[in-house]
């Protein structure tokens, strides 16, 4: 566990890539076996201990340090682990030699309940220094936040035993921690884990942002970006499953797709609500805020399947009854897409339709109809390109249409987590119920915490602390002055807030020192231009 | 007979002492003036009179180029400010020259510490325990996360990867008055006799150390050095700004080192990009605040800045009588 605990913290404090690389690679090459395994599934965010949340140990700490105190410093730290590891009490007498390894950790975390965690977590504190309970508190809470992604420590694994990180990708969805099989494959030169007739999760292609690119169409395919969620349908030994665009398993949420593919292989899409808010009746998708109404859910009751039908939208085919396309161009996927629809139920999938423009300023022209069609944008992809992981200059493009702007007044500042703790960084700002020269008041209309450079940062940070006219808890009130250009994609009605509408991907797009605050827009404005 | 302690009030630029009509730590130009220490926070120019430690009157002739108005006092020497009011300096060993301030009026005894520490510092005076009513303490450092390590273990850490990359240079950032000359001064106790380099920003400071008697031993410009090969295995000491300013280009393979207590947490440490934190502070931790508070005992303690709300709540928590004072100006960010 010291060792484990020594990565973290080294890795805390690095910044270079590489560096993060060696570190995380030497300690995978020197740690036993089963201790790295489950190191990198710490890393990579595969571990799950259900008796321990972050309200455990907050628990576990007010019986021992007063609660305002204990507020204080975690509103200050900006991480649960790393104030309660600061916090708690050092034992009076170090029990020499008690050094548990870190498979043991995991061992007594997995065997915890919500009843036995707050007797046997303080056992295991005890025994450790500030940077083992910091260790031990992330492992068990999860979310490392160390700046290590999952495909950072993957290309460390990679690295360090000298296999692809491509193959590990392909390998790792199937397999589960400590992942005897990749050790065994990769550090140990055994054959690799066969796992053809496992309904794992590929990862996906992404895209780039647009920006100022221009793009010949000869060379690049234009679809629709629809507004839903990003799905992989995989079918393989006889059984399907639906998966996020983090990889995660969501076939429980929609059932529906279970027994709704009738070949085995491997497809992308975006999964939508039958509806006409985006692109009208020949468009057939309600908009996200319906779907969202299906999302996060472990059961679905047959009046939501009914209410909410779903469907997939095809984007493209990765695999298709034992043959891997990913390697062939785009079009030759397409056409393989093409040849498969007939085959599908129309009442689960359709495709996406290409966008057929005459040339680029053509194709500008429709995409600027977007806005109406309450579409977010268009997709590029290189007629050429094969299926990559990840996101690859040049090969996909992402062309979102432009967001709306609202002038809306601060009203609330709440300090960041992380690496913007201490900092008064997200803000939650309102739009007037009326004539603010006739006393109408602000109403709350969004959150955001992005869009500002560190220079701004500091400067709304001091705003913030001049300007406090009240505090509740961690949040501070400051007079009603400051005004914020916010930029969103678009805007929905929203049973949660007094405004009665939440925006969508709302972020600071200009901050109007020079504005006065009775000129920022009125909630009204914003009703106005609800879709849904 | 007026009420007790109403000669003394808190302002948002500072302490006001009204018989005597003179200021302790003012934000801004004033006609007579208390200074504690030498910090931007606290000392500045333009004062009419400054009353302070020779030190620190030196330090401020130096960095806000004050020559009017200086009046010396010793630690210990009483100086009488008029109105029936006298002021006498202690020791605060927050920095050279540092003092807490004691102020007399009608038999009613009020210090103001400035900033201080409680932990032996080889470069200036231990903070000296006196008895008063009123105890006006900071609280920089004023949450119970803040426990500053022994500093022979900071150190023992920086020499330890000094040692290691022998190849590079480390490159350590530190507030130009006090905590530089303290690392080096510890450094040097540790056995650290080679070149320490320096950015230009730090040389008049340490000299002015050496004059008053502090030995720093062989510290050398950056800008001098014969070539970048001269600092490969060795120290180089900066202000905090210049961690990630262009400046530190000029190094061979630095790794980013940073002296202060607010390296305790890590995502300070992370936001300055700082790869090897030294906790190394010149303020009081959590508990030598509390220490302090309970040795001195006074009736009434007033907390001036840093993370007053923490501290007011363990006043209450221990039953003592504390009030936070509202005042501006003062930065606690270059410990």
């Amino acid at each position: 566990m010291e060792e484990f605990a020594a990565l973290l913290d080294a890795l805390v404090y690095t910044t270079s890539r590489n560096r993060k690389l060696a570190l995380i690679a030497d300690y995978l090459r020197a740690a036993p076996d089963p201790d790295r395994g489950w190191a990198l599934a710490g890393l990579t965010g595969g571990l799950d201990f259900p008796a321990v949340k972050s309200s455990t140990i907050r628990g576990l700490m007010m019986e021992r340090v007063d609660p305002v105190l204990w507020t204080l410093s975690r509103d200050f730290v900006g991480d649960t682990a790393e104030t309660a590891s600061l916090l708690w009490p050092e034992p009076k007498t170090q029990a020499p030699g008690q050094g548990l390894t870190l498979t043991e950790v995991v061992e007594r975390l997995s065997a915890l309940t919500r009843t036995t965690a707050p007797i046997e977590l303080p056992a295991l504190f005890d025994r450790m220094d500030a940077k083992g309970r910091y260790a031990l508190i992330k492992l068990a809470t999860g979310g490392m936040r160390v700046g290590v992604s999952a495909r950072l420590a993957k290309t460390a694994f990679a690295q360090a035993f000298g296999v692809a990180v491509e193959e590990v990708e392909e390998y790792w969805h199937a397999l589960t921690a400590p992942y005897d099989a990749l050790f065994r494959w990769a550090a140990q030169g055994e054959p690799a884990p066969d796992l053809a007739n496992v309904p794992r999760f590929r990862p996906f292609m992404l895209a780039h942002p647009l920006e100022e690119t221009q793009v010949d169409l000869e060379d690049y395919a234009a679809e629709w970006k629809w507004d839903g969620i990003r799905v992989q349908l995989v079918r393989a030994g006889g059984e399907t499953r639906v998966y996020s665009r983090s990889g995660d398993d969501i076939s429980a949420t929609f059932p529906e797709f279970l027994d709704a593919l009738p070949v085995e292989g491997v497809l992308d899409g975006e999964l939508l609500v039958r509806g006409s808010a985006q692109g009208g009746k020949a468009g057939g998708a309600a908009s996200f805020n319906a779907l969202q109404q299906r999302l996060g859910r472990k059961t679905v009751s047959g009046k939501m399947l009914k209410e909410y039908p779903a469907f997939i939208r095809l984007y493209d085919v990765l695999l298709l009854e034992g043959t891997d396309w990913r390697e062939a161009p785009w079009k030759s996927r397409r056409a393989t897409l093409e040849g498969l629809m007939p085959r599908l139920p129309e009442s689960h999938f359709d495709l996406s339709q290409l966008v057929e423009a005459e040339d680029f300023a053509a194709l500008a022209a429709i995409r600027e109809t977007a806005r109406d069609e309450a579409i977010e944008g268009l997709m590029l992809k290189h007629r050429t390109s094969p299926y990559l992981a990840g996101r690859k200059v040049g090969l996909w493009y992402k062309w979102k249409r432009d967001p709306l702007l609202v002038d809306c007044v601060v009203m609330y500042a709440q300090r960041g987590s992380g690496k913007r703790s201490s900092f008064y960084s997200d803000y939650t700002f309102g739009c007037w119920d009326g004539d603010p020269d006739a006393g109408a008041e602000l109403l709350p209309v969004g959150k955001a915490y992005s869009g500002f450079t560190d220079a701004e940062l500091k400067k709304l940070d001091k705003f913030v602390r001049q300007n406090t006219v009240g505090r509740f808890g961690p949040v501070r009130e400051v007079k009603r002055e400051l005004v914020f250009e916010v930029a969103f994609d678009s805007v929905h009605t929203s049973k949660r807030h007094k405004s009665g509408l939440a925006m969508r991907f709302p972020r600071i797009h200009r901050i109007r020192w020079d504005k006065p605050a009775h000129e920022a827009d009125r909630v009204e404005g914003l009703r106005a231009l609800i879709k849904d | 007979m007026t009420a007790p302690f109403s000669w003394i009030r808190p302002a948002p630029q500072g302490i006001y002492v009204a018989p005597a009509d003179i200021w302790v730590d003012p934000s801004r130009p004033v006609p007579r003036a208390l200074v504690t220490h030498g910090h931007a926070d606290h000392a500045r120019g333009g004062h009419g009179e400054s009353i302070a430690t020779p030190a620190t009157l030196a330090i401020m002739q130096l960095r806000y180029n004050t020559r009017e108005g200086a009046r010396p006092a010793e630690y210990g020497e009483t100086v009488s400010l008029g109105g029936g009011v006298t002021a006498t300096f202690l020791p605060a060993g927050h920095v050279l020259g540092s003092a807490q301030i004691l102020l007399e009026h009608a038999g009613e005894r009020v210090i103001i510490t400035g900033d201080y520490k409680r932990v032996p510092d080889p470069t200036c005076a231990p903070f000296a325990v006196t008895p008063c009513d009123i105890f006006i303490t900071e609280a920089t450092f004023g949450l119970p996360v803040f426990t500053h390590p022994p500093i022979g273990e900071e150190i023992g850490k920086l020499l330890k990867v000094l040692q290691e990359n022998a190849d590079g240079c480390i490159l350590v950032g530190a507030y130009a008055l006090g905590k530089a000359q303290r690392v080096i001064a510890e450094l040097r106790a540790a056995g650290l006799h080679d070149t320490i380099w320096l950015h230009g920003a730090m040389e008049a400071m340490c000299r002015l150390y050496e004059e008053h008697g502090v030995a720093l031993g062989d510290l050398r410009l950056v800008s001098d050095a014969p070539s970048k090969e001269a600092l490969r295995g060795h120290i180089v000491i900066a202000p905090p700004s210049a961690l990630n300013d262009r400046w530190s280009r000029r190094l061979p393979d630095p790794i980013t080192a940073m002296a202060s207590g607010w390296m305790r947490v890590r995502a300070r440490a992370r936001q300055r990009g700082v790869e090897l934190p030294l906790v190394i502070s010149d303020h009081a931790d959590w508990n030598e605040l509390t220490a302090t508070i309970t040795q001195v005992n006074p009736q009434e303690t007033w907390i001036t800045h840093g993370r007053e709300e923490a501290l007011l709540r363990w006043c209450q928590l221990n039953q003592r009588r504390a009030r936070a004072l509202a005042l501006v100006g003062y930065e606690d960010e270059d410990d």
